[in-house]
């Protein structure tokens, strides 16, 4: 068998749905789970540590019959910002999306200020991106800045 | 003002400030107005402050308006765990207006969020301040006849001062020239220093308090250096007598220097400094009356005339 061949068979292909492509192996769950993917009944092939000529090693999730919100779609550019997805109909990739950082993140992440008034009532975090090429936050409540690397998911 | 709050002093233009320190001159002419003849404002105190309170409420009193409110969290609800929202909802049944001093970062803004009731944040945690960012303001204008074109040396905690950043901010819509002065360990942080870069503010910094940056100031701004701040206690001893203002080293300042302090104050200005006229800290707390009355008759959309 032919490398190209053996590669394409290692993951079922779509006739409709999301394919998403070049996710850290190390993030592919988080990924799953920003998604909800748990709560779907859509036939799902989530696959990891794929050679990759781009980044070494890559995770993929394959969606049937889904397609994403924007605003779900970019809430993986938070943790996972290289990400791409292929929109697949008829099992033609039809559209490719880079994911990128919304303006405004809700009810997502969490501020890393114990004394924010969001970590003592029960209540939505509210983020301003303040710098979308390093991935910097600003909580809109307590105004504590959040680098990319301290940005922890609720 | 983008909205009939006042949580934090980011919000206010120029114009907003100008028109909250010329309506704050007119209530100093004249402090007894009735203005809030019928209407109830509300202070809510999560953390006490006896001298911010006191100040709201002599301002509330003297537009003839009414006060309920608490002091003290400890007796209210919210020990009982009631959410903060349940207690502002439950308060804007009442009241025409709210102040409020909380111990949690961004509670004045979430407040204001979730009632339609006017907000003052009278404190939230180390968060803003804005009443005390604009009776500052006030001070400084009045005793140096402009905003514009001045230099304020600002000494001690630079690190967590809140009440120096939001000086920052307030001052950067008027050309002013900064000079920081402050132990290693208690810097002004990289964020106001990139403010003022993008500003186009001059600043410099300086670890050693010297007479030579007081001669070059029109406003010396003071505040307190707390042992608790300190990671290393052995630098807090080197450095706890560094940033004391003491009389001789105002003899050859300008005429027109003020000393500011948000008080309280502990060891960081000589008591004997008291009596030189340049001492302006305890008319400015005054000057926090009228800013007060000027802050809330413009959240509540009250014209003053003069």
């Amino acid at each position: 068998m032919s490398t190209q061949k053996r590669r394409e068979m290692q993951v079922a292909a779509l006739e409709n749905g999301t394919a998403i492509d070049h996710i850290p192996p190390d993030r592919l769950f988080k990924v799953a789970s920003l998604l909800g993917l748990e709560q779907m009944n859509n036939t799902i092939t989530i696959g990891n540590n794929f050679k990759s000529n781009k980044m070494g090693l890559k995770g993929v999730i394959k969606v049937s019959d889904k397609f994403f919100e924007e605003d779900v779609i970019n809430r993986i550019a938070l943790i996972a910002p290289n990400v791409i997805l292929n929109i697949i109909r008829d099992f033609e990739v039809v559209e490719k999306k880079k994911v990128t950082l919304p303006d405004e993140i809700t009810a997502l992440v969490k501020c890393n200020n114990p004394k924010c008034i969001t970590n003592n009532e029960p209540m939505a975090t509210h983020f301003d991106v303040i710098d979308k090429a390093k991935g910097t936050l600003r909580c809109r409540y307590c105004e504590r800045k959040i680098n990319k690397e301290d940005i922890v998911i609720k | 003002m983008k909205s009939n709050s006042l949580v934090s002093i980011d919000q206010c233009t120029e114009e907003d400030i100008i028109r909250i320190l010329d309506n704050a001159a007119l209530f100093e002419a004249n402090p007894n107005r009735k203005l809030l003849e019928g209407k109830v404002a509300a202070t809510l105190f999560f953390e006490p402050s006896t001298r911010t309170r006191l100040s709201f409420e002599t301002a509330i009193n003297r537009l003839s308006g009414r006060v309920i409110g608490f002091q003290d969290a400890s007796t209210t609800s919210s020990s009982k765990g009631e959410t903060l929202k349940d207690t502002i909802l439950m308060v804007s049944n009442y009241a025409d207006l709210i102040i409020m001093r909380h111990y949690l970062e961004g509670a004045a803004r979430y407040a204001s969020e979730v009632t339609n009731v006017p907000i003052i944040n009278a404190g939230d945690g180390a968060n803003q301040h804005p009443s005390q960012t604009l009776l500052d303001l006030y001070s400084i204008r009045k005793t140096q006849g402009k905003l514009t074109d001045l230099t304020i040396t600002m000494v001690g905690d630079l690190k967590y001062g809140r009440t120096v950043h939001s000086l920052i901010v307030g001052m950067s819509h008027f050309n002013p020239t900064f000079h920081f002065v402050a132990p290693d360990e208690l810097r002004m942080p990289d964020e106001q220093k990139n403010f003022c870069d993008k500003h186009g503010i001059a600043y410099y910094e300086h670890s050693m308090f010297t007479e030579e940056i007081i001669n070059e100031s029109d406003i010396l701004y003071m505040t307190r250096v707390q042992r608790e701040r300190f990671t290393d206690l052995e630098e807090y001893e080197r450095v706890k007598n560094v940033y004391i203002l003491r009389k001789n080293m105002l003899d050859n300042s300008r005429d027109n220097l003020r000393i500011l302090h948000p008080l309280p104050r502990v060891n960081e200005i000589a008591y004997n400094v008291d009596d030189n006229p340049k001492a302006y800290y305890i008319q400015q707390a005054r000057n926090g009356l009228f800013t007060r009355e000027a802050i809330i008759c413009e959240v509540l959309g009250i014209t003053v005339k003069g």
